[in-house]
């Protein structure tokens, strides 16, 4: 009898679990009895977190892109074919074209998506740069950039909480290096009570904020924008203007997941150490497609997709298995042009940034170039 | 007090990132007019920022209160 696993998602989680899956099943694949299917809406993968770099002119798109087909073992299934419903209770994915995979496990790593639309006047009025055409529109703009004000706002909730602070820390440099910084007001907000949820990470921002004439405020969640007017409103009650506008718009699951009647807004119950999805015991969620109250982020998905690989392997060869996430994130962030600093936190253990360095920021450039060996399972 | 169902449970214990108050708003922001949300923070002051927080914004709180080494709070989406 054939173990059939489907991975729906070729994000980062679906990749990484698929290779270090397709390694440890080696055997049980090239027998016969473990067979793994890929199924992702992208024949392309892209690095995400290399967008902000290419916000800033420092990397072409090409070198954040990667075809689907050479990250994965050989012995993997890919399939291009997005799918449109996941049938739990008869362990069924159907996809757009019509085809039907049945599977005994079945893993969801179905990610996240902007959503702009959902805060009016946010898409006629603002730019951003969380896929890669808005990012080279963002780059564009800053090119042509005259002299004002730039306001940064973000949506709840979003991927990569701390890409807010990199932005904002490299467009100072930028304009600082173009000889702009007297032309150029920074407008930092921060939809809770502080500029980063990470109390250490806010109390260093404020001092660099006040430190570099970065101006900031609180409390504001973005609600409506005006485009003409170039006016931004938030939930309580703040209206601020500013000459150009760049956002991170609030973010949603996949469509699939709604569709299928397995989560509200697209994410899905999980557990938050064993990764389960509720009572489906043959059903795992990673990355951003889970509820879990953790950063979405691309080390989240890499050490979810870790324990869920070595979880299926042991089920699968040994029917048992006792491995679960502690709740482990890492996440190096651009401090300027030049510095970065680094903080890891799990369930446990709450987050301690080191100091700014050069050397965690060159760590983070060559980290950015390894990325490829953590999808194909290696790092 | 009013009578009220939990509708949705958020708990926060153990989470830095993206942490309390915005899984709070998040949480908030998603509900449909009406729900009730319960809350477990690990911190008092998790729950006093959410208290601001929710009475700037115009919710209703229902439940504000300590319970052993944690704290519960329950709100209901008005607007």
């Amino acid at each position: 009898m054939t173990t059939k696993i489907v991975i729906v998602g070729g994000g980062s989680a679906g990749t990484i679990t698929a290779n270090l899956l397709a390694r440890n099943l080696y055997k049980n694949i090239t027998s016969g009895k473990v067979v793994i299917n890929l199924i992702t809406d992208n024949p392309d993968h892209i690095y995400q977190p290399g967008y902000l770099y290419v916000v800033f002119d420092k990397v072409r798109p090409q070198e954040i892109t990667r075809k689907q087909k050479d990250l994965l073992d050989p012995h993997i299934n890919l399939y291009v074919d997005p799918a449109v419903n996941i049938d739990r209770d008869n362990r069924i994915v159907t996809t757009k074209s019509g085809k039907e995979f049945d599977y005994d496990y079945l893993v969801v790593a179905t990610g996240s998506r902007i959503v702009p639309e959902e805060v009016p006047g946010l898409q006629e009025g603002s730019y951003w740069f969380y896929d890669m055409q808005s990012a080279m529109k963002l780059r564009e703009a800053l090119m042509n950039f005259n002299g004002g004000r730039i306001l940064i706002s973000m949506g709840i909730p979003h991927k990569c909480p701390v890409a807010p602070l990199e932005l904002t820390f490299m467009l100072h440099d930028y304009f600082k290096q173009k000889n702009m910084l007297d032309k150029v007001q920074l407008h930092y907000t921060y939809p809770i009570n502080s500029v980063h949820v990470i109390e250490s990470v806010s109390n260093w921002a404020v001092r660099e904020f006040e430190r570099k004439g970065i101006k900031y405020d609180t409390f504001f969640n973005m609600e409506e924008i005006d485009p003409v007017k170039n006016i931004i409103s938030s939930m309580e009650g703040d209206k601020f203007g500013y000459d150009m506008l760049i956002t991170i718009p609030p973010h949603k699951g996949a469509q699939v997941i709604e569709d299928s009647g397995m989560g509200k807004n697209g994410w899905v119950s999980t557990h938050k150490k064993t990764l389960i999805n509720d009572n489906y015991e043959n059903i795992y969620i990673v990355g951003d497609t889970t509820d879990i109250p953790i950063s979405k982020a691309g080390s989240t998905a890499h050490f979810q997709a870790d324990v869920v690989a070595e979880r299926l392997t042991s089920i699968i060869a040994e029917g048992n298995t006792a491995i679960e996430y502690d709740g482990k994130v890492v996440c190096f962030l651009e401090t300027g042009f030049d510095e970065a600093t680094y903080i890891w936190f799990n369930y446990n253990t709450p987050p301690n940034p080191s100091p700014p360095s050069r050397m965690l920021h060159w760590m983070k450039l060559g980290y950015n170039r390894l990325y490829w060996l953590t999808a194909r399972g290696i790092l | 007090m009013d009578e009220f169902s939990i509708d949705k449970i958020v708990d926060t214990r153990g989470s830095h990132c993206p942490g309390p108050i915005m899984s709070l708003i998040e949480a908030v922001k998603l509900a449909n007019i009406g729900t009730v949300i319960e809350f477990y923070f690990e911190e008092n002051q998790s729950m006093q920022d959410a208290s601001f927080w929710v009475k700037r914004v115009g919710h209703q709180i229902l439940v504000e209160e300590a319970i052993g080494d944690y704290f519960h709070f329950v709100v209901r989406k008005i607007k």
